[in-house]
């Protein structure tokens, strides 16, 4: 199931160059576009791929490019996402890095489509050296007559700029960037109005992750038929993994949607399996933010079907036994760690990242980090298990934004699946002092 | 730290890196010059010390036509701006899951040890700050750290001895690492 559409030719020297990257077939898909489809026919094709958002949430691209209003005289904007922070994911770096046009050609067609003659790509302030290689590309492209006024004599102007953010997660969510891309504190908005009626200086504006923008070259390139024969059902195209934790090869990987997660994880064209010659413990497939599956759920649902790298079949079984796909985030524990320390790890994350606007995130998040810190040092007690349950459902559902939701479903599912391992730190309170539950477990008789 | 102990010089951008500021502000529309603060933050600190001093932080305001405050709350929202001075090379050692699972708790210390501050601080010469920060996108990569624009990363007790070393003697940072 090698089949690379996105990342065909990541491996060409200078492929991240202009001259390369055309020899390759780059711009092909903008030419197309510009002279042969009307800005609707993009929208529709797109919609006809089943292209799904691939920074986290999976909504159908195509439908988010239908709202987009169109009232006269108002500007419209594209924004790329590529705010990228959620832990585990690392994928969005990897396309900007290797081949900087791939995501330019993407948002130009994009652009066109929507009727955007200003868009920018957000990319997180740590990844500076990636916005030299985007402000590079952007002026070899700029030069070649693909950006600026009138594009290749189609008579469509884009401009198209690059924005810094400065350090913090909450800009991946679309309304916390366009604060901050207006110069503001990353304070998520209330909805409605969407961005899509009202968004970057109260113009329409669609948000979209640096992949799914680079995905609609190949979908203009060779249709939307052909790009959904390409996955499984609903889950159609390829996805770029960013695999990492105690594996043997960790990095970016492009797979077509319905590979089996046991070939993922164990084939050597990927994954490699458990680094070390260790067991698998657990793994939290789709970025920090989804529930973390025990070992035996991972490679097979809990109906004993194979588990595919796929929307649908990692949420196979809903939060109780199952995932999300995610952000593309695939973390994978070894049996030498320790989840409550896991989970406080990034109960911590989510509590220094809440942006303090909703009470609930910024007091609740704070609350299960200290909770769980208590518990990891063996200074915890049986009620504090329960205690984060019931924070947990404060939170979930209560925000502005779904950052409440990323932190309490980690937390709820540690729990539902490794009770046991909490309790023990409980129980045990000088063995969880002294060191990680899984190290003092491996070496334990039981 | 008390800010009126500490006396600055107006910081004011030399008119090659004026020109810079001017040209990132085009990037937005007329009216707009509030979308540049961000980047001219990070400029603005890279330019005058490694952090941003009320005076700096006025300056910027200046510069884009809005008030103090404007400044203020976006620079004390966003973590990778300092507030407070900090050393010549500032090591910020990714401390989250991903990189946690392979060792990052490990490098910290190790940090800490060889450098005698503990995180947050700054050694006594003045050379390095020690920071743990969130993710940083390097996660099958780890463990890591960011100095100045460059990701080190696959690191190990050893190399982290090398980088150090290198910092030290003066054949780090290259140019564009800065």
């Amino acid at each position: 199931m090698a089949r690379k559409i996105l990342l065909e030719h990541i491996d060409v020297p200078g492929i991240e160059t202009y001259d390369v990257y055309r020899k390759h077939g780059g711009y092909q898909s903008v030419e197309k576009a510009l002279k042969t489809m009307t800005p609707d026919q993009i929208v529709e094709e797109v919609k006809a791929s089943g292209l799904r958002g691939r920074g986290g949430a999976g909504f159908p691209t195509g439908m988010k490019w239908s709202f987009i209003a169109k009232p006269d005289g108002v500007p419209r904007h594209l924004l790329c996402n590529a705010d990228e922070s959620e832990p585990g994911t690392f994928k969005d770096r990897y396309l900007m890095e290797k081949i900087p046009h791939l995501l330019i050609e993407g948002m130009i067609v994009s652009s066109f489509a929507l009727g955007a003659n200003l868009s920018y790509i957000y990319i997180r302030g740590e990844y500076h050296w990636i916005l030299d290689i985007l402000e590079k590309a952007i002026a070899e492209a700029n030069n070649k007559g693909w950006l600026g006024k009138n594009i290749q004599g189609s008579g469509y102007d884009l401009e198209l700029r690059v924005a810094l953010g400065a350090g913090a997660y909450i800009c991946g969510e679309e309304t916390a960037l366009i604060e901050s891309l207006e110069g503001k504190r990353g304070n998520p908005r209330m909805k409605p109005p969407f961005p899509a009626v009202k968004g970057l200086w109260g113009h329409p504006t669609v948000v979209n992750n640096v992949e799914s923008l680079a995905a609609v070259v190949p979908i203009i390139n060779m249709g939307a038929e052909e790009y959904a024969k390409v996955g499984v059902g609903r889950s159609t195209g390829t996805k770029l993994i960013s695999a990492c934790g105690n594996i043997k090869n960790p990095g970016v990987y492009e797979i077509e949607l319905g590979l089996p997660v046991e070939e993922f994880l164990y084939s050597d064209e990927w994954c490699g399996g458990i680094a070390n010659g260790k067991k698998l413990k657990a793994c939290v497939p789709g970025g920090s933010s989804v529930p973390i599956l025990p070992a035996h759920l991972l490679c097979k649902t809990a109906t004993g079907e194979p588990r595919l790298m796929s929307y649908e079949s990692l949420a196979e079984g809903g939060f109780e036994s199952g995932s999300m796909l995610g952000s593309g985030g695939f973390i994978i524990f070894d049996e030498d760690q320790c989840i409550v320390r896991n989970t406080w790890n990034f109960a911590r994350f989510y509590a220094h990242e809440s942006c303090g606007q909703c009470s609930p995130c910024r007091e609740g998040t704070g609350w299960m980090q200290r909770v769980l810190n208590r518990l990891e040092l063996g200074q915890g007690n049986m009620r504090d298990i329960d205690l984060l349950a019931e924070i947990n459902k404060k939170i979930e559902g209560n925000t502005i934004c779904p950052l409440g939701d990323a932190a309490a479903w980690p937390v709820a599912a540690a729990i539902r699946h490794f009770r046991e391992e909490f309790e023990w730190h409980v129980t045990n309170p000088e063995d969880a002092q002294k060191g990680n539950y899984g190290l003092l477990k491996a070496s334990m008789v039981y | 730290m008390s800010t009126e102990l500490i006396h600055t010089e107006k910081p004011s951008f030399s008119k090659e890196k004026m020109a810079e500021v001017q040209e990132i502000i085009k990037h937005f529309p007329e009216g707009r010059q509030k979308s540049a603060i961000l980047r001219i933050l990070h400029m603005a600190e890279a330019e005058f010390g490694g952090w941003l001093s009320p005076e700096t932080m006025d300056y910027v305001a200046e510069i884009l036509s809005i008030e103090p405050i404007e400044v203020y709350e976006v620079a004390s929202f966003y973590s990778m701006y300092n507030l407070e001075p900090v050393g010549k090379h500032v090591f910020e050692v990714c401390r989250t899951g991903p990189c946690m699972l392979v060792g990052s708790d490990q490098i910290i210390e190790h940090i800490e040890q060889t450098l005698d501050i503990k995180v947050g601080e700054t050694t006594k010469d003045g050379m390095f700050t020690l920071q743990a920060v969130e993710c940083l996108g390097a996660c099958g990569y780890g463990p890591m750290l960011q100095c100045g624009k460059k990701y080190h990363e696959h690191l190990t007790k050893e190399s982290v001895d090398q980088l150090i070393a290198d910092f030290r003697s003066g054949k780090l940072p290259n140019k564009e690492d800065k």
